[in-house]
């Protein structure tokens, strides 16, 4: 790892002047970052270290959403009445991501800044249709956050401070795990809500997680396996790798997506 | 350098680290406390588990400096205070829970978290739990067994071992 200098704001205040640094790189649960940091694919000059900000912690309810400030950990996340009760989906999603030592330290925030291609949050912030509140006073829209692999809509410096989850009727998760790094190596999230049904898919394509149209349409007129019979993914721009072919990806999206609709149903 | 304080098995401790310098070797290094051990150094094999504020984590995926002011329990504050083992510990020592032993640190602080939380866990939560913990000796069985006995043994029941 190289050397850098390390900070740890107790406020978002003081944090968003830190982040004005050259090369300052914000540091969440780092489960992620540190391994990175070790590999010496990062070389900030300035760690700021999130988390010591109280106020970007915490789980409440806003307006009939699930709001989960950026801070929050996994492990709370999935331990929380609220999101249990409301969310089942979400919580069950956050319970089952790395290990109990990684949900111990790894955030929301962090995971979603990062947006790791085979994350587990991207689905659900997706398929939720979640809004993302940042340090730039920004509510962005899940449908415009995602920017492709490691790519998000935040500036320089912007910090993700909560996201606001709505409720859906009904919703899960689901993920083949690869086994060795605990990533999707294909997961999906279905949501139904009055208006419709969103099918979010991490994991598979080289584009990050994305929105599977045809299945949204298929589901969007009767919510069941069934529904599902004859609507396939195109294996066009999924990963390939030594864990899994495009073509092994595409259908594993196919078979998670009914898998997610009977655990929904 | 920057100064770090936190207490390390109830005692308070201090000393200077870098930005980088993760937590597992502060302990090692700083404190001598080689009990914790650096395993695969990639946030996956569970060696080097310890409780920063009564939760378990991966002291090699942690600054020293995000401890400032944690209470910090290691595998050298699990005994008893007269020196005799620790229930986890005796358990499995009594249940053979390891072979080579350079898990066993790991293992017996990541149960010792679980046992917090769940007092009467069943087997497969148990084998769950240990998904951030890996041994390449045993083959889990007995580990299973030992955390399963534990359990009974904290919760005022006797087990006898195989």
């Amino acid at each position: 790892m190289y050397a850098f200098d390390y900070t740890r704001p107790a406020s978002l205040a003081e944090a968003i002047e830190a982040m004005r640094g050259d090369e300052a790189k914000a540091l969440a649960g780092g489960q992620t970052l540190i391994p990175t940091l070790k590999q010496r694919l990062a070389s900030p000059a300035t760690l700021v270290d999130l988390t010591g900000i109280t106020e970007i912690r915490g789980i409440c309810l806003k307006d009939g959403a699930v709001s989960v400030g950026a801070g929050t950990r996994h492990a709370e996340v999935a331990a929380s009445a609220d999101v249990r009760r409301l969310i089942p989906a979400l919580s069950h999603l956050a319970g089952h991501i790395g290990d109990p030592q990684v949900r111990n330290r790894g955030t929301l925030g962090g995971s979603l800044a990062n947006n790791d291609p085979s994350a587990c949050y991207p689905a659900a912030v997706l398929g939720l249709g979640a809004t993302v509140h940042t340090s730039a006073g920004r509510a962005i829209a899940a449908d415009d956050y995602f920017q492709g692999m490691f790519t998000t809509a935040l500036d320089e410096g912007e910090l993700i401070t909560s996201v606001d989850f709505p409720v859906p009727e009904k919703a899960a998760y689901m993920k083949f795990v690869q086994p060795a790094s605990r990533f999707a190596l294909t997961g999906v999230f279905v949501a139904k809500f009055a208006g419709g049904v969103r099918v979010a898919v991490t994991g598979a394509s080289e584009g990050g997680v994305f929105r599977w149209a045809e299945a949204e349409a298929a589901l969007g007129r009767s919510f069941a396996v069934g529904a599902l019979d004859g609507v396939e993914a195109s294996p066009d721009g999924m990963i390939g790798d030594l864990h899994g072919t495009p073509e092994y990806r595409a259908h594993l999206v196919g078979v998670m997506t009914r898998r997610a609709v009977e655990a929904a149903a | 350098m920057p100064k770090v304080s936190m207490t390390v098995n109830g005692k308070a401790v201090s000393g200077e680290v870098e930005g980088r310098t993760l937590l597992v070797q502060f302990l090692r290094e700083g404190l001598g406390l080689t009990g914790t051990h650096v395993g695969c150094d990639t946030s996956q094999c569970g060696a080097c588990v310890v409780h920063v504020n009564g939760e378990s984590v991966k002291a090699c995926t942690v600054f020293a400096l995000g401890c400032e002011g944690a209470e910090v329990r290691t595998i050298e504050g699990m005994a008893n205070p007269d020196g005799s083992l620790g229930v986890i510990q005796a358990a499995f020592q009594e249940h053979h829970g390891l072979q080579c032993g350079f898990c066993t640190p790991g293992m017996v602080m990541s149960a010792a978290d679980l046992l917090k939380q769940n007092a009467s866990p069943s087997e497969r939560e148990v084998r769950e739990w240990l998904e951030g913990n890996i041994c390449r000796c045993t083959g889990y069985h007995n580990i299973v067994k030992a955390i399963m006995a534990a359990a009974a043994t904290l919760r005022g029941e006797q087990v006898a071992a195989e």
